[in-house]
């Protein structure tokens, strides 16, 4: 006997829900989106006694059914709407031991909606530190409920859970809160108008316009015969309901559940002390920065090695292994360097997510988000801005969509559109050559470098612009916004490995998936446009070169290099390179830069392996690039082409550019159209044309 | 005078008496925010915003213009 029971997890942010889920299903997640709207869908599925499976819907972390932001709404669609294919048959309501009361608000809402219902009191390996002792029988009697203790870290309850999910038939859907209560007159009426319908729904359909079965807002107001109520008087229902569920909720804890203070433990109140110390707070959270940042560079440095060496062993082995032909070229030279530009960024994009994940499951990034939200909000950002601006050192990819906590739409609308100044990792390779061919290698006071600091400077210069442009946006949006800060300061924990991987995991492949496909077909596209070229020039470089060449006794390899370098300056992109030299000398370049440049906005870290080949470098040593570069002479200038003027105006370039085109999808996809990908497009590119022209002009 | 939220000091505590205003967000009152209940303040960030509090057992942060909406009697 197989069925299928739809199993809804639903709970207050940090009662480990996520925990819960990924004991259940393991790595039988899928993570998705809610169709048509930006909100992150997680579903696995959990095996049963009895041969049952749990089709299990991590539902976004919501504190209330009253709905304040997109992800918050989709609760409330999920549990309304009976013909949801998501609709379950019992609903898993995840708590922590030490919020109880807070948790249940949530609990007795969900109760009230006609849905079986579980309660899970999770963390239960704190309760003995806490003080806490609770009468589950009468806790279950006062609830009617079934009630399951849990400790998710120590693996505890696992079993019992799934049997109760299996046995769901058995709960009780009588509901917590009679409706009525609140306001006699006008709830009568509506229970007589709609006799079926659980009461809570219907209020749920008035008061967060929500439809479902043939029911919305005004058929039902129509249909009572009621004065459309005002949104104020609504909202006075609302508090009222909210005091009544809590009486509800505060008569039911002091009969079962006794807290004994004298034994609670408050390490919380020691580490707050020093965390969001109104100068040690700051000064630990910036050491902390730095480190992560300092074990980045120093960690990612090797497994990057390797996975540029495997790929160019890969291409290798495909030109010597396949028949010589197009496709074989398209193979080698486009889609295997293609997919090792993509793939070499992960261990920094995994590097990344793992700090910000420790420092979340933790409970620290609340102490982060207190400390910073001051000073955000001169700028327009809410202190959620934060997590994102720090991811947007790594891809502004996970970045963005990391925005979707942020509850003021004006703030994360700006939070999106300033991330890309970051410095992203993509932006490194360039930098680094850059900086390695202008500023000399000598230091100052012992440890400090002038390249590092310039490196420095440059990564705190994507910030500054960041908040710069935050603050502009700021002023001249014209959009409302209302925005209430009401964070909650979840109690330490030692962070689980395995939430943590899983999330790893997660944020890398949509990295993989954002990024990966767009950076790949742009690669090939540029293989195509540096591989063809027009007219017979292209076609007949071997002989071309050769010819010039008779004279001079060249090795094969240098030959080859000349020919390859030829072939790329009457290529189609090329040709591009060529037509905008007009354009881009006055920033100090030349074509073979413009080339590199036009590459580059597939991905920026492109622009090195481009001048690798303009440069007629037969494979991609950074010394051997490096001394061609510093070669390269200006033809109007007559001097070197990697001046001081040129290279900062370069780093200036692409401190500031705009030149990803998976950011511009996913701020598309984030911002629901082309209107903000577009200006923001506009906006940066001009300001990178821009201050890397005055840079050339005013320094040469 | 009304003594609201926002002339708490550190470790004082207080219990709520009312909201000032209609247009205090509902997600406040879910929060443990209600008349009735008491509140510490725990700490303050720099600048006075913002305020880091224990409601009704809850653990909270929220800014001092909300804070300045609820009115509170000194225990």
């Amino acid at each position: 006997m197989s069925k299928n029971i739809n199993v809804s997890l639903i709970g207050n942010p940090n009662t480990g829900k996520t925990s819960v889920f990924n004991l259940l299903t393991g790595l039988n997640q899928q993570v998705g989106n809610y169709p048509g709207i930006t909100v992150e869908r997680k579903a696995g599925i959990c095996k049963l006694p009895r041969g049952t499976k749990a089709h299990i819907l991590d539902l976004p972390g919501t504190y209330s059914l009253n709905a304040s932001s997109l992800d918050e709404n989709v609760v409330i669609e999920v549990l309304m709407n009976k013909n949801d294919r998501d609709y379950p048959d019992v609903a898993v309501v995840v708590s922590d031991v030490e919020n109880l009361k807070r948790n249940l608000l949530l609990f007795t809402q969900i109760k009230d909606l006609d849905i079986p219902t579980i309660l899970v009191i999770n963390m239960v390996d704190r309760m003995a530190s806490k003080g806490i002792s609770l009468d589950i029988p009468a806790l279950e009697a006062q609830l009617n409920t079934k009630i399951v203790l849990m400790s998710a870290r120590k693996k505890q309850g696992v079993d019992e859970l799934k049997n109760s999910i299996l046995e769901y038939k058995k709960l009780s859907i009588e509901p917590c809160l009679n409706a009525s209560d609140i306001d006699r007159n006008y709830f009568d009426g509506l229970q007589k108008a709609f006799p079926q319908q659980p009461l809570y729904k219907l209020w749920l359909v008035i008061t967060q316009d929500v439809n479902f079965a043939n029911l919305d807002r005004n058929s039902i107001e129509d249909a009572t015969g009621f004065h459309t109520k005002k949104k104020s008087d609504l909202k006075r229902l609302q508090q009222k309901e909210t005091i009544k569920r809590y009486q509800f909720i505060n008569e039911t804890l002091k009969k079962t559940q006794t807290i004994d203070i004298a034994s609670a433990k408050g390490l919380r109140a020691s580490l707050d002390r020093i965390l969001i110390h109104k100068v040690w707070g700051y000064v630990i959270f910036f050491a902390i920065l730095l480190f992560i940042f300092q074990a980045i560079y120093d960690w990612t440095g090797y497994p990057m090695d390797l996975i540029d060496g495997a790929f160019a062993w890969l291409s290798d082995y495909c030109r010597s292994a396949l028949p010589i032909g197009v496709f074989t070229d398209l193979l080698a030279e486009g889609i295997i360097p293609g997919l090792g530009g993509v793939v070499i960024f992960i261990p920094q994009i995994a590097f990344l997510f793992f700090f910000i994940s420790i420092l979340e499951e933790t409970g620290y990034m609340s102490r982060v988000v207190f400390l910073m939200d001051r000073i955000m909000r001169r700028f327009g950002l809410s202190g959620k801005s934060v997590v994102p601006l720090i991811s947007g050192t790594a891809c502004a990819i996970p970045a963005v969509m990391a925005t979707r906590n942020i509850e003021s739409w004006k703030q994360r609308l700006i939070t999106i559109l300033v991330v890309p100044f970051t410095t992203c990792a993509a932006r490194l390779p360039v930098y680094l050559i850059i900086i390695s061919l202008i500023i000399p290698k000598e230091r100052i006071a012992w440890i400090f470098g002038y390249q590092s600091l310039t490196l420095m400077l440059l990564y705190l210069l994507g910030f500054g612009t960041a908040l710069l442009s935050s603050w502009l946006l700021n002023k001249f949006l014209k959009i409302p916004n209302k925005t209430f800060f009401v964070v909650e300061m979840p109690n330490y924990k030692l962070p689980l490995f395995k939430n943590v991987m899983i999330n790893v995991i997660e944020k890398t492949k949509a990295f993989i998936a954002g990024a990966g496909k767009i950076i790949l077909a742009i690669s090939i596209i540029l293989w195509v446009l540096a591989s063809y070229g027009p007219g017979e020039k292209f076609n007949n470089a071997e002989n071309i070169v050769t010819k010039q060449s008779s004279n001079i006794n060249l090795d094969t390899n240098t030959l080859e290099s000349k020919i390859s370098s030829y072939k790329l300056e009457h290529s189609y992109i090329g040709y591009m390179g060529k037509a905008i030299e007009p354009l881009v000398a006055p920033l100090g370049y030349d074509w073979k830069i413009g080339i590199a440049i036009i590459s580059s906005f597939a991905a920026r870290e492109v622009f090195v392996g481009t001048l690798a080949t303009i440069y007629s470098v037969g494979n991609e040593e950074e010394e051997t690039i490096k001394n061609k570069m510093a070669a390269e002479i200006n033809p109007i200038t007559g001097g070197k082409l990697f001046n001081f003027a040129s290279g900062m105006s370069l780093l200036l370039f692409y401190a500031f550019a705009m030149q990803c085109v998976s950011t511009i999808a996913i701020v598309k996809k984030e911002t629901n159209g082309w209107r903000w990908p577009a200006i923001q497009f506009v906006f940066m590119s001009g300001l990178a044309y821009i201050s890397a022209l005055v840079a050339y002009q005013f320094l040469k | 005078m009304k003594k609201t939220l926002a002339d708490l000091k550190r470790g004082e505590i207080g219990i709520i008496i009312g909201l000032i205003t209609e247009e205090i967000p509902l997600k406040l009152l879910e929060m443990g925010c209600l008349p009735g209940n008491e509140v510490k303040l725990l700490q303050v960030a720099p600048f006075s915003c913002p305020l880091y509090l224990n409601v009704n057992d809850s653990h909270l942060a929220i800014r001092k213009e909300i804070a300045k909406q609820i009115e509170i009697e000194l225990v």
